[in-house]
């Protein structure tokens, strides 16, 4: 899956959590739970429908590590399984 | 509305009629579940639809028809956000008016609960993790079975404790607003069954299909603003409710322990007791209680 579709999963998964987000306005590379307002439970929502589609296993002590879009896509390029999802 | 039966704090009870109005739109519509979704995504005011479907029920088609109408069954923008605001305005200025609060709030250590939860979600796989909020209202509802003033609704002959433990959750809503359905008989359930009642009333909650029991069920609420990063929240009661738990953010603070300056995770938890029920010295209690049940979290 290349980088550009795994950003247009992330965002897709994204909008189901938060169907008023403005993906223009969104900066990748700032924090992504505030500008999303993201809460614990929204975001675990977030994780297990990427974790469901992607196949990629998100440890909690990853969470450190996807403050922000572009790391969001970034941790899942590299842990991405090489066979197509789904 | 029939006599005696209960709804929540700011549901319409009457209409005012103008002279030679007719009551028509106020009865209630057979409206098919499509219609509705249709209706609230093309902003369709349903009062103003005549169904054509059996025995009146409104359809896809009539509400598609009157969002292309002109004239009276035009689309009008649903205001739900303002109708919710009033909803919330007539409910807290009640409970202002009417319940005599009192606030107490303890600093609670986290850091037992906290490696206890991350040991138990390294094991879990992802969609079975469990979130602090889960054992708050675990720790909650079982201090309220040792404090039973603190459970209950303050009606016209006073407090009456509840028969059970069920925790209204204010759950916020993202176009604004907020909503505190209760998960019913939490002391009965395990930090896991907790977990997914509180997932599926999130979700229910936001997508506007909750039960109207479950908003006048709860005997006590908790918050947790502890996710939009404030230290500490002191809520206002909900009405006929008689006390209100509050959590805010989890965050190291300086601590004294065995005589040593350390960096520790702690959280401010808040009551907001009804003072007709309950006294300041039984509220300490109840929160020291909450304090010591997640201290030990494996038992919750």
């Amino acid at each position: 899956m290349s980088e550009q579709d795994l950003r247009r999963a992330v965002l897709e998964e994204l909008r189901r959590i938060a169907p008023e987000l403005e993906v223009p306005d969104l900066k990748a590379n700032e924090p992504l739970r505030q500008q999303v307002d993201l809460d614990s439970m929204d975001w675990l929502n977030f994780l297990v429908a990427l974790h469901e589609r992607l196949g990629v296993e998100i440890p909690e002590a990853d969470y450190a590590k996807l403050g922000t879009l572009d790391a969001v896509v970034a941790y899942l390029a590299k842990k991405s399984p090489s066979r197509s999802p789904r | 509305m029939q006599p005696g039966e209960t709804v929540p704090v700011g549901t319409v009870l009457a209409r005012l009629l103008a002279p030679g109005e007719a009551p028509g739109a106020v009865s209630r519509k057979r409206i098919s579940p499509a219609a509705r979704k249709q209706a609230a995504e093309l902003g369709v005011n349903l009062d103003r639809i005549t169904g054509t479907g059996p025995e009146g029920s409104i359809t896809v088609d009539d509400v598609e028809r009157a969002a292309g109408a002109p004239g009276p069954a035009a689309a009008v923008p649903a205001d739900r956000s303002a109708e919710m605001r009033r909803a919330i305005g007539a409910a807290m200025a009640r409970s202002k008016r009417e319940i005599p609060h009192y606030y107490l709030s303890e600093t609670v250590p986290m850091r037992r609960a906290l490696e206890w939860l991350q040991a138990g979600n390294a094991r879990r796989p992802i969609a079975e993790r469990i979130l602090m909020a889960a054992l708050q209202l675990k720790a909650v509802a079982l201090a309220c079975k040792a404090y039973p003033e603190m459970n209950g609704h303050y009606g016209p002959e006073g407090f009456r404790a509840g028969a059970g433990v069920h925790v209204g959750v204010a759950i916020a809503l993202r176009q604004g607003g907020l909503i505190a359905p209760a998960i019913l008989d939490v002391p009965g359930r395990s930090l896991g069954e907790l977990m997914k009642a509180l997932s599926d009333l999130v979700q229910r909650t936001r997508s506007g299909s909750l039960r109207a029991s479950e908003l006048t069920d709860a005997t006590i609420t908790v918050t947790n603003l502890g996710d939009q990063g404030v230290e500490s929240v002191f809520g206002v009661i909900y009405p006929p409710q008689v006390a209100l738990v509050g959590f805010g953010r989890i965050g190291e603070r300086p601590c004294i322990e065995e005589g040593t300056l350390r960096a520790a995770p702690v959280v401010t938890v808040s009551l907001s007791a009804d003072h007709r029920a309950s006294d300041g010295h039984r509220g300490a209690l109840f929160l020291a209680e909450i304090s010591r049940l997640l201290q030990e979290p494996e038992k919750l």
